[in-house]
Order: structure tokens, then C-alpha cells, then sequence
């Protein structure tokens, strides 16, 4: 067809072959820089549309200079910035450094100290608290930091529905809070309230927050660097990429020992222990825990540490208890069995928890006992002699003879002629609830006991609906039980049937609330402890909450680049998700040159460098497989002629 | 070389048409060919805009069908009392009758506004925005990498066929096409990352940027970091082009206008790239359209495994909420992308071949 071609000479020498080849290659290697390019220009300009301020910060490469970087790796991205919006324990977390809070927790055994506030003291009728705050913080930009920025905080709070979205429970108690001078802040209360030595509110500074319009809307990320006064001090933010703070030098306590934090999100735990492998991060926080196969493959690996502590959270099997409104209205359709104790604490009498923790956990959990985990000691508290409810077939039995079950066949069957058998709502994202739930079928089925696993995606909608007969359970212990036991009061549940509450299983009975009103007004430490230890001894009994493990907190570390790190508890702990700034302000860097050299990475360190080396073997690897595949073609077409 | 011998298929196609149209009514044939264009033209657009309707739609109550409780979820574990969880119910409109919210959605939606992110507190659009020029850098690479791979040794595998090199590279092809991608590419980090034996860890192991560098090293340190997970993304993508443009080459190679081609003394390469290969090109160039649509979707997996800040995780996040306004307008984006990329292909293909939309 076309003139040029018929003129073609039939039997071409090799260079027009070569000179396609070439321009292939040329269009190949092209193509790729043109794209990476091209695309690289709009992913510029919009980074910094979500951090403006970024550019000024040159910070960070100095202080990378000096090898006095810690990289932290974390499975979750950030919700928020904003301390009155942000609900996920990475932002939480990064509030803490950030800002201060009145008190702290002591990291040796979780009891309260100064923090924001020196001293604090509460009037005769318990109902007026006095702080006295320190007047050596300073905002990171300059002013002071004082009582007044703590009344604005709290009274926002109490104001502005949209400003109470996170921290509202720690407030809804307050009547007045004012600042009477620069050093003393007073809070009056409605009713006595023993949470307030942790409240757990980061304090913000006045001056900037008083300008925001909608607390719904603001998310404290469009001015870097964000003023605070904690150990650190926010720099920059990538949103789903990193987080960068600052060591504040002036910072009260005494000035952090790395110059610069990072947090940076890894979406896959396996990658997460690759980048610790290779010493691109320092550590490798679990969401929850490194598995038991990560913690291996890290175990025996130079210059890294895995650090195994008691974790904050109790996983346990929740019976539902007959779910019902706060004004008594049942609803739902827990089993009827299940009303009756002793066939609860027969189920839980045939749960043998050590298999549970050798078996599913892998050995990196320890068995349940009480409701608030041994980390938290002046809480913590476990059943003795005849009160446990130790694994026992034969015992669980009699119980459910007793109780009007007896076994015809291999089934235990009800007066109205019924065999036994139970749903347990699992949580299908949870390998450890399938898992968990297999050994139950085995054991309550030698019991004669019937059990369906459910396992859902979002548990919440059947379980508000009060459709379960069972369910795992757990929560995140904080140092102050308030919360965890306030979940199991009448107040808690919900207004109208199946709408989600506080309420964690419907649990509603005079005497556990009565014990909790107590508690929630009593100012002494140990008094208040003894009730909350009889609280949990009556929900042990009630069967309606048995906690069956204590995961531990499995983390890891280079050692080569942190020398030393504070757990908490002090003595055996965990670091990620402290409460408190302790790990990251207590972490001393590893000297230069101790190690890493053998480590194989660099990562980091070596900066540009490995960047341009990796792209030039990149390109060569791809030009070379490109050549070789061509060629192939050329040798075979050459075979053909 | 598809650019270059398109044109002329295009002609000798086109003037069969206009053989086959004749006279008519006073007007010239390319005028009524030209409407006839534009009416199927029309069709297309229209069809494309209801099936962008029932997408909205369908997107509102989908993700109501799966039963969940976003605001429970949210605040999962955190100490919220009952009273901040219905002040965030009626934030997020969750208190409204269904046909309520329903009407507000659509009427929000038409006006491009798909509300605020429930977990992060932000216009969605505005989260979409931010995500999308990472997704379409690492997709979009791809996509132009994978294509090219595909038909080249597609090309290549079919005018040899049966020899070693085509058994080779359909089973490779194969082979990779069949690797979880997420696997794939944990495997490179392994390797190529952290580095095993003798290899040295040269890439990243995650995430988009080393965020210290700026300028012309920023830009190099992007590439740096997209080296793995494009050559994941292809690896894995490749062969669906591949076996495409295989098996319409080889439908092709028996046809008789080769014969007469290579009659005319023309050499093998030119029939192959003159000839067959633009005939072969239309089933392709389908394919190619409806992964250009998927180009905005993303890759969940291969973005989670390299932390790779686009739409993909943003879906996976917004999903686990669920975060409604968020997947709602992701759903609707990613399915908009396949339906416009695809109307875009229908509109352009009598452009290639006019037996189409006559």
C-alpha cells in the first residue's frame, strides 16, 4: 500500500532492526520518566495543599543529619489533629506529646502525678477542685501557658457540642470552671466525680483556639508548626504518610533525647517488620500485636529487641443478660437459659483458658482472672478458693443438672423439651475469635451444649439489637476504671431499644451500681480501690463478663538505634500507646557507629545516595531485561531469514 | 507503530462504508455519515449519563444494606458517654428518616458535594483530591507499562506461535497473572528491599516519599519508591494484554489480505505492523479502555502492602467504617471512571472502525 514500503529493499541488513530496537528501548525508558513525570508534577503541588507550611521547615533533614531521628511504624493513618475530634489511638497518642494534660501517670505503677497542674485539692463537699498550675510551660510559640488556656479548654467543651465529639464523658459533669488567676484553676461539679485527678483532656492554647469557627470542622492541620507545650512539637503532617515532631528543648520535665519523632504509617504489618529488618524505622508497634510468627522471625535478628509486656486490653465472652432500655422494655432474643447463673458459670467452668493462651495465643497472653488487667495494679484483683471458676467439666455438669438441664443422649436438654444450644457473635476481622470459638464447640459440646460461631464484619448491629446469646468481648483498660466499669450500669444503656448506647451488654443491677456511685465519689485512693475490686467481684460471679486472656503487647525495636526506652509499667511494659509521653521522651538514641553497619540497610541514613544508586539499578534492570528480550527477537527473526 | 497505520485502515474501511451508504435525500454521504455518528455518539453519551445516575443511587443504599454502626465503630473502645454518641449520630445526619437522608444525599451529589467524612471531619471531595494524584502516579504508570508490555510480547508471542519464546511467555505471563499481587509484592520487599544474600536492599520498603527531600530529589525520590510497586502492578497486569492481543493476532494472521501483503513482496515485520497488527489492535484497545477506567480505582492490596497513600487504602478505610459519605462518593468515582472510560472507547471506536455504529 504504501509507496515507501514497496520500494523497501526485500532483504534488509540488520540496522534498521537495531535502530527499532533502539527506539523501542529509547520509547520504553521514555514512556516511564514521562509518566513518573508527568505525575510526579500534580502529586507535588497537591502535598503541600494539605501542609502548607512544610516548606519552611528545614529542620528535619539537619536533625536527620545527626542521626538523632526515631522512626516509629504504625499500622493506623490519623484521624484528626484535632484534640477535640480525634477518636484513634495514633492521634490520641501524638496529643499527648503535643500538648499537656493536668495530671499524669506515674510509669512505674500508673498512679497519678503532676502533669500541666503541680498540686490539686478538692473542697469539704467534694463538689469544688482547685489545681494549681505550673508556671515554667511555655507555648511553643513564645507566650505562657497558663490556668486560663485550661478554663478556655474545659469550658469550650461544655459549650460547644462539637467540641465535646471526643473528650465530652471527662466534662459532662461540670457546673463552672473559671481561672482566677494565671496559676489556679476551679472546677465546680454537679455531682462528686473521683476522675478528676485523669482527665485526660489535652490543654490548647487560647489565643490560637479562640478563632476557629466550627470545632466540627477544624482538624488543626492547616498551621505548622502547631503550637503546644509538650515534649514535642508537630512540624508536619502528611496526610495517610507521616507525622514529624520536634523535640521542645525548653519542655519542663527536661528536654527529650532524640531531636525529631516520626510516626510513620505502614499499612501492612509484614512491611512494618521489613522496614525494622532493614533499620528504615527504629520500631514496630503492633495493631494490637506483632503475631506470634513476626515475633519470632524477630527474635533471633542482630541489634533488635522484641519487647513483650503485659498489654492494657482483656478479651473475654460476654452472656447477654436479657437485653433491655434504660426504662426496663426488653428486647432482643438472648436464649432464656442463659438468664440463669449457673448455667453461665457451667459454661465458664468448662472453658479451659490455659489451652486458650498456649493454644491460640501463641503463650503471648496471660490467663484472665478479674475484670481490670495485673498491669494495673492497685485495681487489679482475682477470685480465690471456691469463688473460681477453674476449669472444671465435671463441676459445670452438676451445675447444669442442677439448674433443670439434664443430658438425654449427648444433649443437654430444657424442661420444655429443648436442647441447648447457643450463638456466640464473633468478630470475623479477628483470627483469635474463630479460632477461640472452635475449642468452645468441643468443650461445651462434651457438655452437651450446642454452639453456632456468627461470625459478622460489624458485630454492633445484632449485638445493640440485643440478638446474641454470647459474644467476645474486650476492651482497653485505661489507669482510671471509671469508664470500663461505668459500661455495665443502668444508666448505659439506651434510651430506645436497639439503638447503640454506652451500655457494652446490658447489664443493669442495683447493687453493681450502687458500688459504682460509690466509687465515682470516693477522693481516697485506696478506699476507692477496694470498691472497685468488689465490683469486679460481683461481675466475676454474675458470669455475665468472663475474661478469659490478657494479651500481651508485642513490640519491637532496633537496639542500634535506641539505646534505652521506658515501658510502662516500668518495670515490664509496653510503648506504644502509654498513657503518658514516657517512651518517646525517655528514648535515648544509639551512639553513632554501635552497630548498624552490618544491619545491610542504611535506609535512611544514606540519604540521596542510595536513592540515586537504586533508581540507576532500577533503570538498568529494566533497559537490561528490555535488551535481552530483544535480543531474543532479533536471533530468531536473524534464524528465520 | 499503531499511530502510524492507523490512519490507513481507517480509509480503506471508511470508503467501504461509503460504498455501502449511496446517495440519499440531496445530501452529500459524509454528512449523513457524520450524523449518523453523531446520533450513535449521542446514544452512548446519554446511556453513560443514566448509568451514572443508577450508580449514584445505587451507591446511597448499598452500603446501608450491610448491616453496621458507623458511629459505634468510630468511637470503638474509646470512653464515649451516650450522650456524645447521639450528638455525633445527628452530626452526621444518621438521625434522619432514610428518604430523608436519601433526598439530601442525591441533591448534595448532583451539586458535587458528597458531604463530610465521618471519621476524619473533612469534605470528602477534598479527601478524594488529595489521594487521587497518588493513585493515578502509581496506577497510571502501570497501566502505560503493562499495555506496552502486553501487546509488544502479546505481538511478538503470536507471530511466532507455538515456538519456544510464545510457550515461554504465555506461561510466564500466566504464571504472574495468577500471583496474589499482594504477595508478590511483600516478596519484592523481602528481597529487593531489606535485601537477601548476596542482593542488597536498594528500595524502600514502603510509602511514597522518604519526606526529606525536595525539588528534583523529591522527584527522585519518588521513582525510587514507585520502582516496586509498578513492577508488581505489572507483573502481575500484564498478561491480560498479552493474551488478548495474542489470540486477535492469531485470528488474523490466517486472513487472506496477509497473504496478498507478503504476495507484494513486503517483509514479515512490515505485514506484522503495517497489517495485522492495527486489525488485531480493536479487541485490545477495549481492554485497554476498561483498565484505563480501573486506573482511578487503584490497587487496595498493592497499596496497602507499600503503604502507599491513595484512593485503594482510602476505600479499605472508608470501608471498614463504614464512613458512608466517603465510600459513597469512592464507589461512585471508581464506577464513574469504568463507565466514562468506557463510553470514551465506544465513542472513539467507529473512529477505528466504521463498521460500528452504523
Amino acid at each position: 500500500m504504501n509507496v515507501r514500503d514497496q520500494h523497501a529493499p526485500q532483504f534488509e541488513s540488520p540496522p534498521p532492526a537495531r535502530r527499532r530496537r533502539r527506539y523501542l528501548l529509547a520509547s520504553g525508558v521514555a514512556a516511564f520518566a514521562l509518566t513518573a513525570g508527568l505525575a510526579a508534577a500534580p502529586a507535588a503541588p497537591a502535598a503541600p495543599a494539605a501542609a502548607p507550611a512544610q516548606a519552611q521547615q528545614a529542620q528535619p533533614a539537619k536533625a536527620k543529619a545527626d542521626g538523632k531521628t526515631l522512626t516509629v511504624a504504625l499500622a493506623q493513618s490519623v484521624d484528626s489533629l484535632s484534640p477535640f475530634l480525634a477518636q484513634r489511638l495514633v492521634s490520641t497518642s501524638i496529643h499527648r506529646l503535643m500538648y499537656e494534660y493536668l495530671t499524669n501517670y506515674d510509669p512505674k505503677d500508673n498512679k497519678t502525678i503532676p502533669g500541666f497542674a503541680t498540686e490539686w485539692k478538692s473542697s469539704a463537699d467534694k463538689l469544688t477542685w482547685t489545681y494549681t498550675i505550673r508556671g515554667d510551660s511555655k507555648w511553643s510559640d513564645g507566650k505562657p501557658a497558663t490556668a486560663k488556656d485550661a478554663a478556655f479548654t474545659f469550658n469550650k467543651m461544655m459549650s460547644d457540642p462539637n467540641a465535646a465529639q471526643a473528650n465530652g464523658s471527662f466534662t459532662s459533669n461540670f457546673k463552672k470552671v473559671t481561672a482566677p488567676s494565671d496559676t489556679e484553676l476551679v472546677i465546680e461539679l454537679k455531682t462528686p466525680q473521683a476522675t478528676m485527678v485523669s482527665l485526660d483532656v489535652p490543654i490548647v492554647p487560647e489565643h490560637i483556639w479562640k478563632d476557629v469557627k466550627d470545632y466540627s470542622k477544624f482538624n488543626n492541620d492547616d498551621k505548622f508548626p502547631i503550637v503546644g507545650n509538650g515534649p514535642f512539637t508537630l512540624t508536619e503532617y502528611k496526610t495517610d504518610q507521616y507525622v514529624k515532631l520536634k523535640a521542645n528543648k525548653e519542655f519542663w520535665r527536661g528536654a527529650p533525647k532524640f531531636d525529631e519523632l516520626v510516626f510513620r504509617t505502614y499499612k501492612d504489618q509484614d512491611a512494618a517488620v521489613a522496614a525494622l529488618k532493614k533499620g528504615e524505622v527504629s520500631f514496630v508497634a503492633g495493631s494490637p500485636a506483632l503475631t506470634p510468627a513476626q515475633a519470632a522471625s524477630l527474635k533471633g535478628e542482630k541489634n533488635i529487641k522484641v519487647n513483650e509486656g503485659p498489654g492494657r486490653r482483656f478479651f473475654a465472652i460476654a452472656t447477654n443478660p436479657g437485653a433491655q432500655t434504660k426504662d426496663g422494655k426488653k428486647f432482643g432474643d438472648g436464649h432464656p437459659a442463659l438468664l440463669d447463673q449457673k448455667v453461665r458459670q457451667a459454661l465458664f467452668l468448662s472453658v479451659d483458658r490455659k489451652t486458650i493462651v498456649d493454644k491460640v495465643f501463641q503463650g503471648h497472653a496471660v490467663e484472665g482472672e478479674g475484670y481490670i488487667p495485673p498491669r494495673f495494679e492497685s485495681y487489679f484483683w482475682k477470685p480465690e478458693g471456691d469463688q473460681k471458676l477453674a476449669y472444671d467439666p465435671e463441676r459445670a455438669a452438676k451445675l447444669l443438672d442442677e439448674a433443670g438441664y439434664p443430658l438425654k443422649g449427648d444433649k443437654r436438654v430444657g424442661k420444655d423439651g429443648k436442647p441447648l444450644d447457643f450463638r456466640i457473635l464473633c468478630h470475623a476481622t479477628d483470627p483469635n475469635d474463630k479460632a477461640i470459638g472452635k475449642y468452645l464447640q468441643e468443650w461445651w459440646g462434651d457438655l452437651g451444649i450446642g454452639l453456632k460461631v456468627e461470625c459478622l464484619d460489624d458485630v454492633s448491629v445484632p449485638w445493640y439489637a440485643g440478638e446474641y446469646d454470647l459474644a467476645f468481648d474486650g476492651w482497653s483498660v485505661n489507669p482510671d476504671p471509671d469508664f470500663v466499669l461505668g459500661i455495665h450500669t443502668c444508666a448505659a444503656l439506651p434510651e430506645k431499644a436497639k439503638e447503640s448506647a454506652a451500655t457494652d451488654n446490658f447489664i443493669c443491677d442495683k447493687k453493681f451500681d450502687d458500688l459504682y456511685k460509690k466509687q465515682a465519689a470516693e477522693y481516697d485512693p485506696a478506699k476507692r480501690a477496694d470498691t472497685v475490686k468488689e465490683m469486679q467481684s460481683w461481675l466475676y460471679d454474675s458470669g455475665y463478663m468472663n475474661v478469659i486472656a490478657y494479651p500481651n503487647a508485642v513490640e519491637a525495636y532496633r537496639t542500634d538505634q535506641i539505646k534505652s526506652i521506658k515501658t510502662m509499667p516500668e518495670a515490664s511494659g509496653n510503648i506504644y500507646g502509654q498513657d503518658g509521653y514516657w517512651s518517646w521522651w525517655s528514648a535515648e538514641p544509639a551512639s553513632a557507629g554501635s552497630g548498624g553497619s552490618d544491619s545491610g540497610g542504611g535506609g535512611d541514613d544514606s540519604g540521596s545516595t542510595g536513592v540515586v544508586i537504586g533508581i540507576v539499578i532500577g533503570v538498568l534492570v529494566l533497559g537490561g531485561a528490555v535488551f535481552l528480550l530483544t535480543r531474543r527477537r532479533a536471533a530468531t527473526a536473524d534464524d528465520r531469514e | 507503530m499503531t499511530a502510524e497505520s492507523t490512519p490507513a485502515l481507517v480509509h480503506s474501511a471508511a470508503a467501504d462504508g461509503l460504498a455501502d451508504a449511496g446517495p440519499s435525500a440531496g445530501r452529500g454521504p459524509r454528512a449523513r455519515n457524520t450524523k449518523a455518528y453523531l446520533r450513535y455518539a449521542a446514544g452512548k453519551i446519554v446511556g453513560a449519563a443514566i448509568s451514572l445516575f443508577a450508580v449514584l443511587v445505587t451507591s446511597f443504599f448499598l452500603f446501608r444494606l450491610i448491616p453496621s454502626d458507623p458511629v459505634k465503630h468510630m468511637t470503638g473502645g474509646r470512653p464515649v458517654s451516650s450522650e456524645q454518641l447521639e450528638n455525633l449520630r445527628r452530626e452526621f445526619g444518621l438521625d434522619q428518616p432514610m428518604w430523608q437522608q436519601f433526598l439530601d444525599y442525591i441533591g448534595d451529589a448532583l451539586s458535587g458535594d458528597f458531604g463530610m467524612s465521618y471519621q476524619f471531619h473533612a469534605p470528602v471531595v477534598e479527601k478524594i483530591t488529595a489521594a487521587l494524584p497518588a493513585t493515578l502516579l502509581l496506577t497510571g504508570t502501570a497501566f502505560v507499562l503493562f499495555t506496552a508490555l502486553g501487546l509488544w510480547l502479546g505481538t511478538r508471542s503470536a507471530w511466532r506461535h507455538g515456538q519456544k519464546g510464545d510457550r515461554f511467555n504465555s506461561a510466564l505471563a500466566l504464571t504472574l497473572y495468577s500471583v496474589p499481587s499482594f504477595w508478590l509484592g511483600l516478596l519484592l520487599i523481602i528481597v529487593f528491599s531489606v535485601g537477601v544474600g548476596p542482593i542488597p536492599g536498594l528500595f524502600p520498603t514502603g510509602g511514597l516519599e522518604s519526606g526529606s527531600e525536595s525539588g528534583f530529589a523529591y522527584i527522585l525520590d519518588v521513582a525510587h519508591h514507585m520502582v516496586l510497586p509498578v513492577i508488581t502492578l505489572v507483573a502481575v497486569g500484564y498478561a491480560q494484554t498479552l493474551l488478548v492481543m495474542r489470540s486477535s493476532l492469531l485470528d488474523e494472521m490466517g486472513s487472506d489480505y496477509l497473504t496478498t501483503a507478503r504476495a507484494k513482496g513486503l517483509r514479515d515485520d512490515v505485514v506484522r505492523r503495517r497489517h495485522a497488527v492495527p486489525n488485531a489492535m480493536l479487541p485490545t484497545f477495549t481492554l485497554m479502555f476498561v483498565n484505563l477506567g480501573h486506573v482511578v480505582a487503584g490497587q487496595i492490596l498493592v497499596e496497602t502492602v507499600f503503604s502507599w497513600p491513595g484512593l485503594g487504602g482510602l476505600f479499605y478505610e472508608a470501608l471498614a467504617g463504614p464512613d458512608l459519605p466517603l465510600v459513597q462518593a469512592l464507589f461512585f468515582l471508581f464506577a464513574a471512571a469504568v463507565i466514562l472510560a468506557n463510553t470514551l472507547a465506544d465513542v472513539l471506536y467507529p473512529l477505528l472502525d466504521p463498521r460500528v455504529g452504523r
